[in-house]
């Protein structure tokens, strides 16, 4: 039985304070998710206000177009913006991807000597303010721009975002591999197996929920960083979030609405997808679902 | 005493075994070592490096040798002798040849400001001037006629200074080497800390007593239920910060979504819109929303664990409903309660998107000033140095997390 329903013999006061308890609940709920919300509808604005006109609260079909949608389409940096976020989000996972499970998977070994100090320094780009990170990369890459070129490089961005990525992963992957029965690894060595073997055959894919987490949280966090964009990227490396910043700074029009729309479809889409991949998690370490 | 124990090669069981643990070990950290390796170059050392830019400062020394050896043995009392401005000039001469003295004076500039015509105007004159030089730079400019200047010259010419923590903290040497308050038309940056601790506050106890009721909520509901309710909770979390930064600024502003319904229902006249945002209330409420799945999840995740029994007992045993909450449930939550109020308050204290985008003009906090610094006045010692102070703050609460939470127990969603 859950203790918020109301029991039979509760009193007045009760009722009152039950019903003021599930009132203040919907309000935070929507102090949650109806700024998400209202965006949606006035992406499809005919006009260029960033609110309801009259026409659309009367639903006229006239009062909605796809205007901003098109706008979108039709220009180039966007276009250019779009692609520049996927490549370096889709670099930056794979590469945070491959450093952190592995670092996890040493990390929740228990030889690993100084655990703690080696799992809060690999955690700590998540801690610390973006702008002292990004501070510290613009002197870094300042300092080796004669060897290696960085400040206004996919590199520099690339390996930069790498760096605010992989925190998500080891933390997602460790968390996968506390519920992890390590007597299947000797048990897959006792039966012959060699640890590249042990590795893809049974520890890989019990950790594959976590692993794809991880990574989609290091997508996320790439996709959208636009801190250390600011700081060390030319124009040539315009990512979308650093255009809705210009925009929103600048030259504010809807066509921001329709992007951010567009963004929230994608959250959706992840947050599923994350959320599927944590309840087979842990449907198959047995634990209970939820 | 028994024989010593040995494996079938006859090695004595215990080397044997500290050998193997030994490679298990060097295994282990050998698969942290490639991240390790990586956040040490591309992480931890940009960080002491940009400590570093907050101590050093070796534009003085370097371009103005000449004045910096004559000012060391210069006791500050009143305006240095011929030899002096000498020196100066042939350094202003030749920093002018060499293009850097726009940074030298800007350097100088940062310190006391005014100086930057002073530098580059003389140093412009100068190349025409004859000894003495002394009357003539006074004829220049009345500032080199001034002790301050000198004393501004002297205190910036070693290389590795504290001004730019000085600076931090609204405090300058004076003209006798003391540390004092800068003149109140200065002092912001004390202040700016000040108001960054107290929105990171109210944004804090903003988001406990916004997450607790809906926490409660969820770990009470059954799971089929509290799962779909647990979507409103990361939804958020999983959107874009600038896409929600930006819905509040549709929503908030005076022509915003909010402001009309409060005209269109009656509550407010169309004149008397109310300034909702770009302002410090507007940073405090769209950060309240961004970072409140961050204190719902932790609190949550402890809820959850709390056996409803309890509560039956204590009710059991005679307690009030309210009063059982109270007394039984609330201390039970206060692992959670902690965890949520440091990572908020740890996440808060360096924001810089939003109070950039929403916070109008007091609605700043020092990360916005940090980043002013770096990309704008170019004060990169400055912006270094209240970097520095705001990383102490952020390492000595990410500490007492790690001590009462554990950072392995940190949840995502």
């Amino acid at each position: 039985m859950s203790q918020i329903s109301l029991p039979d013999h509760a009193g007045p006061v009760e009722t009152v304070w039950h019903w003021t308890y599930i009132l203040i609940c919907a309000f935070v709920f929507l102090f949650l998710i109806a700024p998400i919300l209202v965006i949606i509808p006035l992406s499809f604005n005919a006009e260029p206000y960033f609110t309801f006109t009259k026409e659309m609260m009367s639903l006229k079909p006239e009062a909605f177009s796809m205007r901003w949608y098109e706008d979108f389409m039709a220009k180039e940096i966007w276009q250019r913006s779009i692609g520049n976020s996927f490549f370096i989000a889709f670099c930056s996972t794979a590469l945070a991807t491959a450093l952190g499970t592995l670092a996890a998977l040493g990390l929740s070994r228990s030889e690993m000597p100084y655990k703690g100090l080696f799992m809060g320094l690999l955690i700590s780009p998540m801690i610390v303010p973006l702008v002292i990170t990004a501070a510290g990369i613009f002197f870094f890459y300042a300092t080796v721009n004669d060897y290696v070129p960085l400040t206004g490089t996919y590199l520099g961005i690339i390996l930069a975002h790498t760096v605010l990525g992989t925190p998500f992963v080891v933390i997602t992957v460790t968390a996968t591999l506390s519920g992890f029965d390590h007597s299947l690894t000797r048990a897959g060595a006792m039966l012959g197996a060699d640890p590249t073997t042990v590795f893809f055959k049974i520890i890989m894919p019990l950790i594959l929920p976590g692993v794809i987490s991880g990574a989609l949280f290091a997508f996320v966090t790439s996709f959208d960083e636009v801190v250390v964009v600011l700081f060390v990227a030319s124009v040539e490396q315009q990512t979308i979030p650093r255009q809705m910043w210009a925009g929103i700074r600048e030259s504010i029009s809807p066509t921001i609405l329709a992007v951010a729309t567009i963004l929230i479809c994608i959250s959706i889409v992840l947050l599923a997808t994350v959320e599927l991949l944590r309840r087979r998690s842990e449907r198959l370490r047995g634990m209970s679902p939820g | 005493m028994s024989e010593l124990l040995t494996t079938v090669d006859g090695r004595p069981l215990k080397a044997a075994l500290a050998s193997a643990e030994r490679t298990k070990r060097i295994r282990a950290v050998l698969l942290v070592m490639p991240l390790f390796i990586f956040i040490f170059f591309s992480f931890l050392y940009p960080i002491a490096l940009m400590l570093y830019r907050s101590v050093e400062n070796p534009l003085i020394a370097q371009h103005m040798p000449e004045t910096v050896a004559v000012l060391e043995n210069w006791d500050g009392k009143e305006v240095p002798g011929e030899e002096a401005f000498a020196a100066l000039a042939k350094d202003l001469v030749a920093a002018r040849k060499s293009r850097e003295i726009g940074k030298v004076a800007t350097r100088l500039n940062f310190e006391t400001p005014g100086l930057r015509s002073v530098i580059t105007g003389s140093a412009r004159s100068a190349g025409k001037w004859e000894p003495p030089f002394k009357e003539k730079f006074l004829d220049r400019r009345k500032q080199w006629g001034e002790v301050e200047t000198w004393a501004t010259i002297k205190r910036l010419s070693p290389t590795i200074t504290s001004v730019n923590y000085l600076a931090a903290v609204d405090r300058q040497y004076n003209v006798d080497g003391e540390i004092v308050k800068i003149g109140s038309d200065y002092q912001i940056y004390v202040d700016l800390f000040m108001r960054t601790m107290w929105m990171s506050i109210v944004v804090t106890v903003a988001c406990l007593v916004l997450g607790f009721p809906i926490a409660y909520m969820l770990a009470s509901l059954p799971l089929r239920h509290s799962n779909l309710l647990m979507i409103l909770v990361l939804l958020p979390f999983w959107t874009s910060l600038l896409v929600r930064t930006t819905s509040w600024i549709v929503l908030l502003q005076t022509q915003g979504v909010l402001n009309d319904l409060m005209v269109w229902s009656g509550i407010i006249d169309d004149a008397q819109r109310v300034q909702l945002i770009f302002n410090a209330q507007g940073t405090v409420i769209a950060m309240t929303q961004i970072l409140l799945p961050f204190m719902v999840l932790p609190l949550y995740s402890v809820m959850k664990t709390i056996p409803p029994s309890y509560l039956r007992a204590a009710e059991s045993l005679g307690a009030h409903r309210f009063l059982a909450f109270w007394r039984i449930y609330v201390p039970n939550t206060l692992p959670g309660v902690g965890a949520g109020c440091l990572l908020v308050f740890i996440l808060a204290i360096g924001y810089y998107i939003t109070p950039a985008l929403v916070g109008g003009q007091d609605g700043q906090m020092i990360s916005n000033m940090i980043a002013f610094h770096m990309q704008k006045s170019l004060n990169w010692g400055l912006a270094a140095a209240l970097g520095g102070i705001l990383l102490g703050g952020v390492i000595i609460l990410y500490w007492l997390y790690n001590k009462l939470v554990g950072i392995d127990r940190l949840k995502l969603g």
